[in-house]
């Protein structure tokens, strides 16, 4: 469903990615793990065609369309999803809104109907243990860190993506939280395939991945099972440089 | 997508249609002593309203223009190129059946006679120099409230006028004051009595329809003790290549615990110059809210002011200024605490997009008495891209040490971010940027009544678009 062939990105001349490849097929799930700063985000971000990132060579295909020729949101309306490691806040407009204006753009034809919209809001604010009152703050305004998570992963469950790409969705967020947004992702899985950056070995506890991989400089290294992460988890990166 | 948000194209102006001028009187463009006299002939005033325009009308003469604002654009003003008084109906109208045709089919497409059953305490609908439209409910009647279009408010309730007219913006005021004063015709005249609440809001909505017109009505809203009521304005004109002058002149004057809450949506297409006095005078514990929104207009030079006269009075201001392409917005507000215990609150937003400037000019007085006074003033503004200007104008004169005053001034951009995180959200370049441009807007728009928020949402996303077809 998504193939990443040997990619090469840059920001303002300077090279992050320096020639990554990637398969993603429906249902698995991958984990990337690795320092700060070794281009996590970047990968996420260019995937979604952030304009700050330079494709210098390679390809990305998404169904078998190349992702050059989409804009971003006509990416998110063909399925794509990114959960933000630092989500914007948009001053005035009320998160409530924001949804339903997000789920019609991006559901198009198939977008619920008013009603049906907000049973299927409230069903899984419900599961996210979020309150009502959410839907008239402004969007990430104010929001603290696991707050800004959760409406991350709300998003996901209403926009039903077919690939999740997710951004350290896990950190900052409490035992409780972390359970709640591995249910949301969890939920998700069997039909959409799943990019999941983290640090920690605590979110593969509750989501399993398909495949573990280790991002250093700008390049995969690495790829294993999920014990690669716990091996991770227990040795650091160090072994793997040696 | 391409990082760069800059647009070209500007919305199209929707309200830019035109009818065919048939007019039942027209003056010839420019202005003289003796067409100032004509007008208040043919109104039949009475010989003091006569002495006051002619006197404004020397002052007019007289007064140098503003140095400040924007001199070019003032200076390009033609006032020999200006129609002074264009009667289009033979009377005003209760029944919008027996409005002209093409009048009446173009307060339609305003949606005018709809608002004015749906949510509308009374209605004054002017087109050109005179209401041609204007009713109030019964109920309101019936308790006293008195809403006139000035001219019939005049020849109704002339000592009522005689007390208050140029009582809170003298026609010296400033160069546009002393030819509103002069050349006046139309606006709204409204008397809410003692203990008397107007719970439905009341609306004029002006429209100037004729090329090189000038439109210059007068509204006087008097507030008496405990009483309340919001008044709204909307304008909107046809787009044409040579400039129309829109100058108004409102007066305010809200009675011991009263409640006037002024609120207005400014649209007029990019060939008008906007040049408003608004000001209210609020006597002890009254509150003045003036809402006030600038989206069009070629040069808009308008700060709505409150003169604080009663121990405990408050004002509101909260305005917003949208610039587009060649568009000037001079907006800001004044507020004068002349008495104890007295407190303001200023909200301004302003957004500059395609080359446009938008300027915030702001006065904030306390005299010596004025004790235990407080003010806030906020100023946010917000480019869309480089080419655009967004600056500042704030005076302060604190007359005591006692004064609670706050303020706080912002520029921000719109960033990449911003806009790709809503793109994410399957959203398009534009619509992301007419969600954040709203958002920003949002605590103006969250104080108006709600049809003409979402009017203005749904404008401000226009604009954000290319070209419409
Ligand atoms: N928009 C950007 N502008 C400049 N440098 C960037 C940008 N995005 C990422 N970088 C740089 O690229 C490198 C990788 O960053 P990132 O992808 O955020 O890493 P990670 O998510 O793995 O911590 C870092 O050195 C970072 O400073
Ligand atoms: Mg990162």
């Amino acid at each position: 469903m998504l193939s990443i062939e040997n990619l090469h990105v840059s920001v303002d001349d300077t090279e992050i990615l320096r020639g990554v490849s990637l398969r993603i097929n429906l249902g698995e799930v991958h984990a990337v793990m690795g320092r700060n700063g070794s281009g996590k985000s970047t990968l996420a971000n260019v995937i979604m065609g952030h304009p700050a990132y330079e494709i210098t060579s390679g390809d990305i295909k998404f169904k078998g369309t190349p992702l050059k020729e989409m804009e971003v949101f006509e990416r998110a309306r063909a399925g794509m999803f990114l959960s933000f490691q630092y989500p914007s806040s948009i001053p005035g407009v009320q998160v409530g809104t924001f949804l339903r204006k997000s789920v019609s753009a991006v559901r198009g034809d198939e977008a619920p109907t008013a009603r049906e919209f907000r049973k299927e809001l409230k069903s899984h604010m419900d599961a996210l243990e979020m309150d009502k009152s959410f839907l008239a703050r402004y969007v990430n305004d104010g929001f603290s860190g696991g707050e800004k998570k959760r409406l991350e992963i709300l998003q996901m469950l209403l926009l039903n993506p077919t690939l999740a790409l997710l951004d350290e969705t896990d950190s900052g967020l409490d035992i409780d939280a972390l359970r709640v947004v591995a249910e949301g992702i969890n939920s998700i899985t069997p039909r959409a395939g799943c990019l999941l950056i983290t640090h920690y070995q605590r979110l593969l506890d509750h989501v399993k991945p398909d495949y573990v991989h280790v991002m250093i400089d700008g390049k995969i290294v690495k790829t294993g099972g999920a014990d690669l992460a716990v091996k991770l988890e227990a040795q650091g990166y160090d072994w793997i440089e040696a | 997508m391409s990082g760069d948000i800059a647009r070209d194209a500007v919305g199209d102006y929707r309200y830019g249609f035109h009818d065919p001028e048939n007019a039942t009187i027209r003056f010839d463009k420019g202005l003289s002593e003796q067409v100032v006299r004509d007008i208040s002939e043919l109104k039949n005033e009475p010989e003091w309203m006569t002495e006051i325009r002619v006197k404004a009308y020397h002052r007019f003469m007289e007064m140098p223009m503003p140095s400040w604002g924007n001199c070019d654009m003032l200076n390009q003003i033609d006032f020999d190129a200006v129609t002074y008084f264009l009667r289009s109906s033979e009377g005003t109208e209760k029944d919008w059946d027996d409005v002209p045709d093409d009048i009446k089919n173009t307060f339609d497409r305003l949606g005018i006679p709809e608002a004015e059953q749906k949510w509308l305490g009374g209605v004054t609908a002017q087109y050109e120099s005179e209401a041609v439209y204007h009713s109030i409910r019964e109920d309101l009647e019936e308790q006293g409230v008195l809403f006139f279009d000035m001219d019939s408010g005049l020849k109704e309730h002339p000592d009522i006028v005689k007390k208050y007219f140029c009582s809170v913006v003298p026609a010296s005021d400033n160069k546009f004051s002393a030819l509103n004063t002069a050349v006046w015709s139309g606006g709204s005249f409204i008397y809410v009595p003692k203990g008397v609440h107007v719970e439905m809001p009341v609306q004029a909505y002006f429209r100037i329809n004729a090329k090189n017109m000038g439109q210059f009505e007068r509204t006087l809203i008097i507030a008496d003790e405990g009483s309340s009521i919001h008044y709204v304005e909307g304008c909107t004109a046809p787009t044409y290549s040579t400039e129309s002058l829109h100058s108004a002149v409102v007066e305010l004057i809200a009675m011991e615990g009263a409640k006037i809450r002024y609120s207005t949506v400014q649209n007029w297409s990019a060939n008008v110059y906007n040049l408003v006095t608004k000001r209210g005078i609020a006597h002890s514990n009254a509150t003045i809210e003036w809402v006030d929104g600038n989206i069009g207009s070629k040069l808009t030079m308008k700060y709505p002011a409150v003169i604080l006269k009663g121990e405990g009075a408050h004002a509101e201001v909260i305005s917003v200024a949208y610039a587009g392409k060649g568009q000037h917005q001079d907006a800001g507000a004044k507020v004068h605490h002349l008495a104890p215990n007295t407190t303001s609150n200023i909200l301004s937003k302003s957004i500059s997009k395609n080359g446009g400037r938008s300027s915030y000019r702001g006065m904030l007085q306390v005299t010596p008495k004025a004790k235990g006074c407080r003010s806030k003033v906020i100023c946010d503004a917000l480019m869309l891209d480089a080419d655009s200007q967004s600056d500042t104008y704030p005076t302060m004169e604190v007359g005591n040490s006692s004064a609670d005053l706050e303020h706080e001034a912002s520029v921000s951009k719109v960033s990449n971010d911003q806009l790709f995180y809503l793109m994410s959200r399957g959203h398009s370049e534009e619509e992301a940027m007419g969600m954040i441009v709203n958002g920003f807007f949002e605590p103006f728009t969250r104080e108006l009544p709600m049809e003409y928020a979402v009017e203005l949402n749904r404008l401000l996303e226009l604009e954000m678009e290319g070209a419409i077809g």
